[in-house]
């Protein structure tokens, strides 16, 4: 066997069964919808319900065979996501010529160079970004010397940085979480994965389905407490169910389960909020039917960096 | 004509750089003899517009740069061997200006023959990209030169925050390019009248 191809873990393929198994079931309840609904209103909702189903065949696809590669293989999977992220998000915010090389900086050196620190298992990764990055970012635009709305302009890249570059990165830095009596482990990303995206959709089925009360109407006319109640205990129960892909006890893994989907619900306003800000829909139109990358993304920014800080206080060695 | 490998490799690079979104506004492109012409903001410019065509049309399809900026080393190579540019010198401002336009635009009308459509930039030089500037009268001189040309206005969005004027290194933000319906000549219309609608075929082609 090659190095970097370790044997196939059991629990591992369990899991991604399961999911292929999902992806079944789903594939098939769309197609019965389209063909047993022949009401024109809901025709749209079906037609774009399918669009995200098949994404997420190719976006189940990716991830898996990069857990399968080994932690490189995620690291690259991130880091991609991270780049095609930050360049959706420096997109739609308004920039200055002035702030050029500053921009060529995020994209180039700090982007990779959090990505390449994880792959030494250097923790300094931690602070990189939020040290040096924040200070670097403001000192570059100062250097350039255009001073209208400065500050603005700062803030507005270093979050891009922090949410596409910094808090993502964390969820492939979980693989270099040494556990006693369990390892660094791809499970530990997958259950993260698992239980933040099956937040995400059963918030999205239960809108659908019982949605009558809006949480913020103002950010969102999708996002209503049938929706979020009945999501956000369904993706715990679902997560606790999953315990043995962690080093979790079971008691554990549903209160971190619960924090895993209400970080997502948090996310997905927060990022729903900047689009409503800068006069968008969607972040862009990569993935069919869910939007940009960032539209996918928005749960794991605040999830990812909570869940890992949260298993390597309580778990690490 | 050059239709090579290498060409669909820069072409899919310069793709996956600016991100480029291309758009037909009045349905897929046809295979005439055209003129594409485009608000200049940005050295990549003609790279994206000659990228975004599809590759038949792309493969038939010239585009025109400064020879000043084209014509050195690598760049050359690039401009010759891939982009198959007309590489011209740009108007000065001196008294053999009006002659040296004119045997520009000949040279460019021989370059093209019956086969090769172009690419052009009517403002003259790269703008800030939040105004489009007022048309040079080369795109009309070669109208009347050439008069069944079609002419497909394009507008290009954001290559102005890839690769501003003056930077060396691009930064890899999405642009937009948005090709409109194919305008015709009219070699009766007034000079100014004929840039005049030119400019806001291109202008008309900005969203929101």
């Amino acid at each position: 066997m090659m190095p970097g191809l370790h044997a196939p873990d059991q629990k591992l393929l369990w899991a991604c069964g399961g999911i292929l198994g999902l992806l079944v079931v789903a594939t098939i309840v769309g197609h019965v919808m389209r063909l047993a609904i022949g009401n024109l209103a809901a025709e749209g909702t079906i037609a774009n319900l399918n669009q995200r189903i098949g994404s997420w065949w190719v976006m189940c696809a990716i991830f898996g065979s990069t857990l399968v590669v080994g932690p490189t293989g995620s690291l690259v999977l991130f880091g991609l996501i991270s780049f095609l992220a930050l360049r959706e998000y420096l997109t739609l915010i308004p920039t200055r010529r002035a702030d050029h090389h500053t921009l060529f900086w995020t994209f180039f050196i700090f982007t990779p160079l959090q990505y390449y620190l994880l792959a030494l298992k250097w923790l300094g990764f931690f602070i990189v970004i939020p040290v040096y990055g924040f200070l670097f970012i403001p000192a570059a635009m100062a250097l350039a010397g255009d001073t209208q709305s400065f500050l603005e302009r700062a803030a507005k890249i270093q979050w891009g940085l922090m949410i596409c570059v910094y808090c993502l990165s964390y969820a492939p830095a979980l693989l270099t979480l040494d556990i006693p009596g369990f390892g660094p482990d791809a499970k530990l990303l997958l259950f993260l994965v698992i239980v933040d995206q099956i937040n995400d959709v059963l918030q999205y089925v239960f809108g659908k389905l019982f949605g009558r009360h809006q949480i913020v109407p103002s950010i969102s006319p999708n996002k209503t407490w049938e929706g979020f109640v009945g999501g956000t205990l369904s993706a715990t129960a679902i997560g606790t169910a999953l315990w043995w892909l962690t080093p979790f006890s079971l008691p554990a893994a549903a209160a971190i389960s619960l924090t895993i989907a209400l970080l997502g619900f948090a996310g997905g306003l927060v990022m729903s909020a900047i689009k409503r800000d800068l006069g968008v829909k969607d972040y862009g139109n990569l993935i069919g039917g869910h939007g940009g990358i960032l539209d996918r993304m928005d749960s794991l920014i605040f999830a990812a960096p909570v869940f890992f800080h949260i298993v390597r206080f309580f778990y690490g060695s | 004509m050059k239709v090579s490998a290498l060409g669909g490799i820069v072409a899919g690079a310069a793709r996956f750089i600016s991100g480029v979104q291309a758009s037909w506004r009045d349905g897929a492109p046809q295979l005439r003899q055209s003129v594409f012409f485009a608000n200049h903001t940005s050295h990549l410019d003609f790279v994206v517009l000659w990228a975004s065509l599809p590759a038949d049309i792309r493969a038939r399809t010239r585009p025109v740069a400064a020879q000043d900026y084209w014509d050195r080393g690598l760049r050359r190579a690039l401009a010759v061997n891939v982009f198959n540019a007309v590489l011209v010198p740009r108007s000065g401002e001196d008294r053999a200006r009006e002659s040296r336009a004119r045997s520009t635009i000949d040279r460019i009308a021989a370059e093209m023959g019956d086969e090769y459509s172009l690419i052009i930039f009517p403002e003259g030089t790269r703008g800030t990209g939040e105004s489009v500037a007022p048309f040079k009268s080369g795109l009309y001189h070669l109208c009347l030169k050439k008069p069944g040309l079609q002419l497909v206005p394009a507008f290009i969005e954001n290559l102005n925050r890839v690769l501003p004027k003056g930077q060396f290194l691009p930064v890899p933000l999405i642009s937009r390019i948005t090709f409109g319906a194919p305008a015709s000549f009219d070699p009766l219309e007034p000079k100014l009248e004929f840039l005049a609608r030119m400019r806001d075929a291109v202008c008309g082609l900005k969203e929101r």
